[in-house]
C-alpha cells in the first residue's frame, strides 16, 4: 500500500514469496499458464516448417527428418499431454471469462460450457487427424 | 464437550512483536461449533488478548473472513468438526496488512469501493410524487448475483494479482461496479469507465478464477471482471474508429 505512512500501529505486510506453491489451486493455475507456452512453441515449429517449404523440397524434407527424430517424437508426446491439459483447463475457466449465455431465460451452467468446449476440441482434433491421415502419401 | 481440537492462531501484537508467530490453543468443541465459536472460546476461556473481527455469526455481515488452513473462509461458516482430529491453522486474510492478530486493515478495499460509486446514478432523478424506478424481473436477473456481495474481502485474499500489486482494483469491487453498470435504473457507466479501462482496472486480472471459488455468497467476480475486459476492449476499438472517422 503506497499511501501507508510510517504508522505507530505498525501494520505488518506479509511477503508473497512462493505464493503459488502454497495452494493446489494456484499450482494448477501456474500449470495452465505454463502449458500455454507449448502452444506458442508448436506454432513456432510449424512456422519453421513453412519457411523450409518456401526454401524448396530439400529443406522441407530436412524439416520432416528432424520431426521424425526420436527426441522430436518424445517432445511431441510431452507436448500432446501438455496441450491436452491446457485445453481442459482453458475450457474449465471459460465459463468465468465469457459473457453469460442465456437460453430460454436461464443462464447456461458453467459445466455445460466446459463440456461443450472440450467436446468441440476433441471433435475438431479428430476431424483434423482423419483429414491428415487421409492425405498421407 | 469431550473432543478437543488444536487451533493454531497467527498472532501479531504490534507493540511487542517484530513479526507474526503461531500460538496453539487446545479448544474443546461440539459438532455444531464454528471456527468463530472456537475463537470465542479462546477469547473467553484461554487468552483474552486475542483480537479478531466478527458480528452476525450467520454469513451475512462479512466481518469474520480469515485464512483457515490456507483458504479464505468466513469463520462463522466453517465448522471445527470438519478438521478434527487434525489441527487447524487460522491466519488473517491474505494480502492485507495485519493490524493485530486476525484483524486486517481494509482501508485500501474501502477506498476502492467508494471510488466506483457503488450506488444507482439515475439519468433522470425522479421526484417522490413520480414514484419508484420500475424494473422487470428479467432486468433484475442481469445483476442479481452481484448484489449478493457482502464486502467480506475473501476474494481479495484469494487473488494473487492483488497480493502482488495492491494497485489492482480487485475482484469484489469490480463485481460491484458491474452490478451497478448492469442495473437498468443506472446510467453511471461513463463515470465508472475510466476505472474499468485502467491497467489496474480489469486488465490486471489473469483469470486465476479463485475469487469465484471462495465467495461465500455465490457471486462470480471473475466473470464480472472478464466480461468487463470485453467491454473495455470494445470501448478501445470504438474510440479508434471514432478517431479515424474524424470524431473527438
Amino acid at each position: 500500500m503506497k499511501d501507508m505512512q510510517p504508522d505507530a500501529r505498525r501494520p505488518y505486510v506479509r511477503p508473497m514469496e512462493g505464493w503459488w506453491r502454497k495452494n493446489p489451486f494456484f499450482v494448477r493455475y501456474m500449470a495452465r499458464e505454463l502449458t500455454a507456452l507449448v502452444v506458442a512453441a508448436y506454432a513456432f515449429v510449424l512456422l519453421i516448417g513453412l519457411l523450409c517449404l518456401a526454401q524448396g523440397e530439400a529443406a522441407y524434407n530436412g524439416w520432416l527428418a528432424v520431426l521424425r527424430h526420436p527426441v522430436s517424437l518424445s517432445l511431441h508426446a510431452v507436448g500432446l499431454v501438455a496441450m491436452a491439459y491446457h485445453t481442459w483447463t482453458w475450457f474449465e475457466i471459460m465459463p468465468k471469462t465469457m459473457p453469460p449465455i442465456v437460453v430460454h431465460g436461464k443462464r447456461v451452467a458453467g459445466h455445460v460450457v466446459t463440456a461443450v468446449g472440450v467436446a468441440a476440441a476433441i471433435g475438431v482434433t479428430l476431424v483434423l487427424f482423419l483429414a491428415v491421415w487421409g492425405i498421407k502419401p | 464437550m469431550d473432543k478437543v481440537i488444536q487451533i493454531e492462531v497467527l498472532r501479531y501484537r504490534p507493540e511487542q512483536d517484530e513479526e507474526p508467530f503461531f500460538q496453539a490453543y487446545a479448544v474443546p468443541f461440539t459438532d455444531d461449533m464454528s471456527v468463530l465459536q472456537g475463537l470465542q472460546y479462546i477469547k473467553d476461556e484461554l487468552d483474552s488478548t486475542l483480537s479478531y473481527r466478527w458480528s452476525c455469526r450467520m454469513a451475512i455481515c462479512g466481518s469474520c473472513g480469515m485464512m483457515i488452513n490456507g483458504k479464505p473462509e468466513l469463520s462463522c461458516h466453517t465448522f471445527l468438526r470438519d478438521f478434527y482430529p487434525h489441527k487447524l491453522r487460522v491466519e488473517p486474510l491474505n494480502h492485507f496488512p495485519i493490524e493485530r492478530d486476525l484483524v486486517v486493515r481494509p482501508d485500501d478495499f474501502i477506498r476502492k469501493l467508494e471510488s466506483i460509486k457503488p450506488y444507482i446514478i439515475a439519468r433522470d432523478v425522479r421526484r417522490l410524487d413520480q414514484g419508484e424506478y420500475l424494473q422487470t424481473p428479467a432486468e433484475r436477473d442481469r445483476y442479481e448475483q452481484y448484489s449478493s456481495c457482502i464486502n467480506c474481502m475473501l476474494c481479495y485474499a484469494a487473488c494473487p494479482q492483488y497480493g502482488l500489486n495492491s494497485e489492482f482494483m480487485g475482484p469484489g469491487v469490480l463485481a460491484l461496479l458491474h452490478r451497478y453498470n448492469m442495473d437498468s435504473r443506472d446510467s453511471g457507466q461513463a463515470e465508472r469507465k475510466e476505472l474499468v479501462n485502467a491497467e489496474e482496472g480489469v486488465w490486471n486480472c489473469t483469470a486465476v478464477g479463485y475469487c469465484s471459488e471462495v465467495c461465500p455468497k455465490g457471486v462470480d467476480p471473475a466473470n464480472a471482471v472478464n466480461v468487463n475486459k470485453i467491454n473495455s476492449a470494445k470501448d478501445f476499438f470504438f474510440n479508434l474508429l471514432r478517431l479515424a472517422g474524424g470524431g473527438k
